[in-house]
């Protein structure tokens, strides 16, 4: 019966919206601005791309709804071309050349992961087509002097450095030293966590911690307990895994399974993959990095407050958004903000307005420095308290004291 | 190396690696069984194993969220995948039973891809768990710790090899399979449904695959392109321990699964999977120089 | 022989050097009509390279490789480090956290990736020869699921070493030359390739090898009683295989410009499977098969990537199954059945059905 319900409601709303666009386009309209895409639709990573494309689809049906955007004395709507690449980064170079070359795009968005940005940037560089990504955190994209591509998001290096500083942190308060802290890591094999992997070394090896577990993770894991029986013979004081949506959702299931005790716990990818809502009280205490949270009072004029973006976010796709959705439609903000600054359409305008961006989203602050990453946005560190995400770290945004040590699985309920 | 000495100074490490491998090692195993059964019987590579048993993860699935008790997902997953396996073998599989393996190796390459996509779009491509409110258990002092799910995998695994030997043994269809599987072409001339039997074979793969798959989804996660995994296991199982011998598929499942938890504890995770190959690689040449040698001393 | 017979065997003749030229200039001048499609019919000649190496052995020799994969993504990674280490530190290049950028001039370049290639071939060579000594022993699926399992370990090798880059993968250097010109580079590079494997292999099939490795198809027993030396046939197959995919191999690195070891590299999934279907689709134990195969299956798959999104793979998959299903003879070879004329068969009207001889009839 519900179903029969939202089955009606889709159609009512799909009809209005048909009936709006079409109106619009005739009537405000005097063109319309493809940006291109290619994110991972299928493939292991394609419940990230799903939340990428969400993300893209809000911004631009917003942007849209609300009279699109102008350029100069014209006003255009914006529209994105999609290719599915298949989560290989062997597709991705290719359908950036088709992109540009066969359909023309002179705009391309991110597609989602750091290795499938790196496979696509030496094209759109190559095409002098700016390229602003919203998913490609990794190190490695920013030192090859590329000049079109623009990052709004906060490098890999950043994701868990606040943790390892919170651990340091707290073991002053204890009376102890941050140097006999040790750390244990499980990262996924791939251009992102490998470097998350590298920012979380050397930010250990500054607090002298030592390094016992250092895992890489196949990407097409099904099962980590090799890695947490590690931990439990090393007992680590600070536990970090970072491998996509994949890695997060294993590592809570198995670490509640095998009950595998330490006493901080941090990792990437917590929202994206749910693990509130899949895995309830097993997930509490958990740290997550994040590029963004709904919690924090950014706001801009198309999307609203952080907090309204999600919930505008949830009634169109019924889940909270993770902030690979929330980064995505903030790369199309950032889009409109350059073209309407450029008072042109010509990519090399664009590009130049871009790399002056100094643009206030729900999302946060957007700058970029001269390597086209944005270095105006702080990243967070939630923890899982009582099924909510709560930011603990940075202090400026912090909403609560972090719950320190996580208390033995037999102490849990 | 330094990992390798630990698991002496602390043997209940070694222990807790020996028991999840062979944890892990019994939902192998349940994959597998159907693997060697339909080669066995159909001469057929079913590449499309992986992607039964995520199928059945989805089917545990949509169980629980109709409000049923998590752990019926188990049977039912099982029903429901013998069906789809039925049906599979009626319009596809059927074509491919008198081919040579290769035939059969592509076609169900196909079918599987386009299962991994029909899954995605069907389902979503969220990573997927169900929590079946089992609880753990624990040994020396904590040390050790057993998950009751996969301790129900493996019951499970011991069970269906039972009644599967008990079924092939003394069933009229179970004498009908191990008719065709000797000698199809005398099966039919002796008044066996051939047909029938391989319908039903095929599906009762699917069926044991379908019951790992909500097993899978209660003790790890499900993911539509995650059907690989299982598939590329059940397969090396089924060339170790060879066609047609059961207690061998067991032995070789638990024997990969152990290896494959001291491989990721002593060399790291990145080197879980390539060891597991190499292994599989070596076996066959050692197996085939031995092989040659026999021949040898025949000459 | 007949008169008759040798006439029409010179008309064959003409009309396939006429058939070759139009190949010919339709390729040289193709890139230059449709400059936005010199990727995709650069990895069509890729494709055809594939095909056929495959083909040596799964189609001429009966031995179905799963693991041909392994070469082409030695020449990858052989040619990629050889770009970067011919300049700098390989290590350093690779780091995780972004490495130093290399920005070659078009000199070095070319002297990085010629050595690149020809050190490629080599490497893959040795491998073959190395992995063939133990391999080649394997019979019929054995053989397959043997180099199958050689095909993914070499792939989780490759991704848990840091020297290369592990799974962070590799970038190779930055083609130096204007834009647009890499594709047009690569498009000829790759399309010179196929041509050279094409009539390397047409020549190899002509002589004593190729009737020695049809002989190893038909009945491995009896060739050998008849004191061929198989495994040194098979070996020496294999390894030519082995070399053209290691060019192939570097080559494609460069196109796609990021070398991830199991997506790009040691891509079993696709480019692996791929060019065991593409054989098949045109028809094994045959030289022109593979080429029609490589691009009926390229054209299909582009196409399904544009016009199905979501459902290409749903596409491909069914694609597959028919082929493999209902065309297990290969387009070429339901031609033949068809029109055993055509290929040069002579049919006695009571016993029709010329097509008992496998191998490519009419270019003999």
């Amino acid at each position: 019966m519900k179903s029969i319900k939202n089955l009606g409601l889709c159609l009512t709303s799909a009809a209005a919206l048909g009936m709006a666009a079409s109106a619009a386009s005739a009537a405000e309209f005097d063109g319309t601005i493809t940006l291109g895409a290619a994110v991972s639709l299928t493939g292991k990573y394609s419940t990230n791309g799903g939340h990428t494309k969400n993300g893209y689809d809000l911004a631009v049906e917003r942007v849209n709804s609300m009279g699109g955007v102008e350029v100069g004395d014209k006003t255009y709507r914006i529209e994105v071309k999609y290719y599915d690449d298949e989560s290989t980064p062997a597709r991705g170079a290719q359908l950036a050349e088709r992109l540009i070359k066969q359909d023309g795009v002179k705009y391309v968005l991110g597609p989602y992961s750091s290795g499938m940005t790196k496979a696509m940037a030496p094209v759109t560089e190559k095409y002098e087509v700016p390229m602003v990504e919203a998913n490609g955190a990794s190190r490695s994209l920013f030192t090859q002097g590329y000049e079109y591509l623009f990052a709004v998001l906060s490098t890999s290096e950043q994701y868990l450095a606040s943790a390892v500083d919170l651990r340091a942190e707290l073991a002053e308060k204890e009376g102890e030293k941050p140097s006999d802290m040790t750390v244990g890591g499980a990262f996924e094999n791939d251009p992102f966590s490998q470097d998350i992997r590298a920012g979380v070394l050397a930010d250990a090896e500054g607090y002298g911690m030592e390094m016992v577990i250092d895992d890489k993770l196949p990407p097409e894991i099904n099962d980590m307990s090799s890695t947490l029986i590690k931990a439990k013979a090393k007992n680590p004081d600070l536990f970090v895994v970072s491998g996509h949506s994949k890695g997060a959702a294993l590592a809570i299931r198995q670490m509640a399974d095998m009950q595998v005790n330490v006493p901080m716990l941090a990792m990437t990818h917590c929202d994206a993959a749910q693990i509130i809502q899949k895995f309830g009280s097993d997930a509490e205490y958990t740290l997550c990095a994040s590029q963004w949270a709904p919690s924090l009072s950014y706001s801009d004029d198309y999307l609203g407050k952080a907090s309204e973006f999600a919930a505008d976010f949830e009634a169109e796709y019924d889940y909270a958004p993770p902030y690979q959705a929330a980064e995505s439609a903030a790369a199309v903000l950032v889009y409109v903000d350059a073209f309407e600054r450029a008072g042109s359409l010509e990519p090399k305008a664009v590009r130049d307005a871009l790399a002056e961006t100094d643009l206030m989203t729900f999302y946060g602050p957007v700058r970029f420095d001269e390597t086209g990453k944005n270095v105006a946005k702080p990243m967070v560190l939630y923890q899982v308290q009582d099924g909510e995400y709560v930011v603990v770290a940075p202090t400026k945004w912090a909403a609560a004291d972090v719950r320190y040590p996580i208390p033995p699985w037999s102490e849990r309920k | 190396m330094e990992n390798l000495l630990l698991i002496f100074e602390a043997p209940a490490l070694g222990v807790q690696l020996v028991v999840e491998g062979i944890l892990l090692g019994a939902i192998f195993a349940l994959a597998a069984y159907g693997m060697a059964l339909v080669w066995g019987v159909m001469n057929i590579i079913n590449i499309v194993q992986g992607e039964w048993v995520i199928l059945g993860g989805f089917v545990a699935l949509g169980v629980s969220q109709a409000g049923a008790p998590e752990l019926l997902g188990i049977p039912a997953a099982a029903v429901v995948l013998f069906a789809i396996g039925w049906l599979c073998y009626r319009l596809v599989i059927f074509r491919i039973v008198d081919r040579d393996l290769f035939t059969s190796i592509l076609a169900t390459f196909g079918l599987s891809i386009l299962l991994q996509q029909l899954m995605n779009e069907l389902f979503g491509s969220d990573v997927r768990t169900l929590d079946p409110g089992l609880g753990t258990w624990f040994m020396m002092g904590g040390m050790v710790s057993i998950s009751q799910v996969k301790v129900l995998g493996f019951v499970l695994a011991g069970v269906i090899a039972v009644a599967l030997t008990l079924f092939m043994r003394n069933s009229r269809m179970g004498q009908a399979i191990r008719a065709t599987a000797q000698d199809a072409r005398a099966a039919r001339i002796l008044g066996i449904d051939t047909d029938r039997v391989y319908a039903f074979t095929y599906g009762l793969n699917a069926a044991i695959c379908g019951a790992a798959g909500a097993l899978v989804v209660m003790a790890f996660t499900i993911h539509p392109y995650q059907g690989l995994i299982y598939t590329v296991r059940s397969f090396t199982i089924v060339v170790v321990a060879g066609l047609g011998n059961l207690p061998g598929v067991i032995a070789s499942a638990f024997g990969l699964g152990v290896a494959e938890q001291f491989a990721g504890f002593t060399l790291g995770a990145e080197y879980q999977n390539a060891f597991v190959f190499l292994l599989l690689v070596a076996i066959l040449i050692s197996r085939n120089m031995l092989l040659q040698r026999q021949r040898k001393y025949l000459k | 022989m007949s008169e008759a017979t040798q006439t029409t065997g010179a008309a064959v003749k003409t009309r396939k050097s006429m058939g070759y030229l139009a190949i010919l200039i339709v390729s040289v001048i193709a890139p230059l009509l449709f400059p936005a499609y010199q990727t995709q019919m650069a990895f069509l000649w890729i494709m055809v390279v594939l095909a056929l190496t495959w083909d040596i052995l799964g189609g001429q020799m009966g031995y179905n490789s799963f693991g041909n994969i392994l070469f082409f993504g030695v020449g990858m990674y052989v040619t990629a480090v050889l770009q970067v280490g011919l300049f700098t530190d390989v290590t350093a290049y690779n780091a995780a956290k972004g490495g130093e950028v290399l920005d070659p001039t078009l000199g070095e370049y070319l002297l990085g990736l010629g050595v690149g290639l020809g050190i490629a071939a080599i490497a893959a060579t040795a491998c073959a020869a190395v992995f063939g000594f133990g391999m080649l022993g394997l019979r019929g699926h054995y053989f397959a699921i043997g180099t199958l399992g050689l095909g993914i370990a070499a792939g989780e090798i490759a991704a848990g070493w840091d020297y290369i880059g592990a799974g962070s993968g590799m970038v190779p250097p930055r083609f130096p030359g204007e834009t647009g010109a890499r594709e047009e580079f690569f498009y000829y590079l790759s399309f010179a390739l196929a041509i050279v494997t094409f009539f390397a292999l047409k020549r190899i099939y002509a002589g004593r090898f190729g009737l020695a490795i049809n002989a190893i198809r038909d009945d491995e027993d009896k060739a050998e009683a008849m004191g061929i030396h198989t495994t040194r046939y098979k070996a020496v197959g294999w390894c030519i295989a082995a070399f053209f995919l290691g060019i192939a191999g570097g080559i494609v690195g460069n196109i796609v410009g990021f070398i991830a070891p199991r997506d790009v590299a040691f891509a079993g999934v696709t480019y692996g499977v791929w060019m065991v279907l593409m054989a098949i689709l045109g028809g094994k134990g045959t030289l022109w098969g593979p080429v029609i195969g490589a691009a009926v299956f390229h054209i299909t798959q582009e196409l399904f990537w544009t016009y199905l999104l979501g459902w290409q793979r749903v596409a491909l998959g069914l694609l597959i199954v028919v082929i493999v299903v209902f065309f297990p003879q290969g387009i070429l070879g339901f031609l033949r059945e068809k029109f055993p004329e055509r290929f040069g068969y002579k049919v006695q009207p009571k016993e029709a059905g010329g097509s008992a001889d496998p191998a490519e009839g009419g270019a003999r």
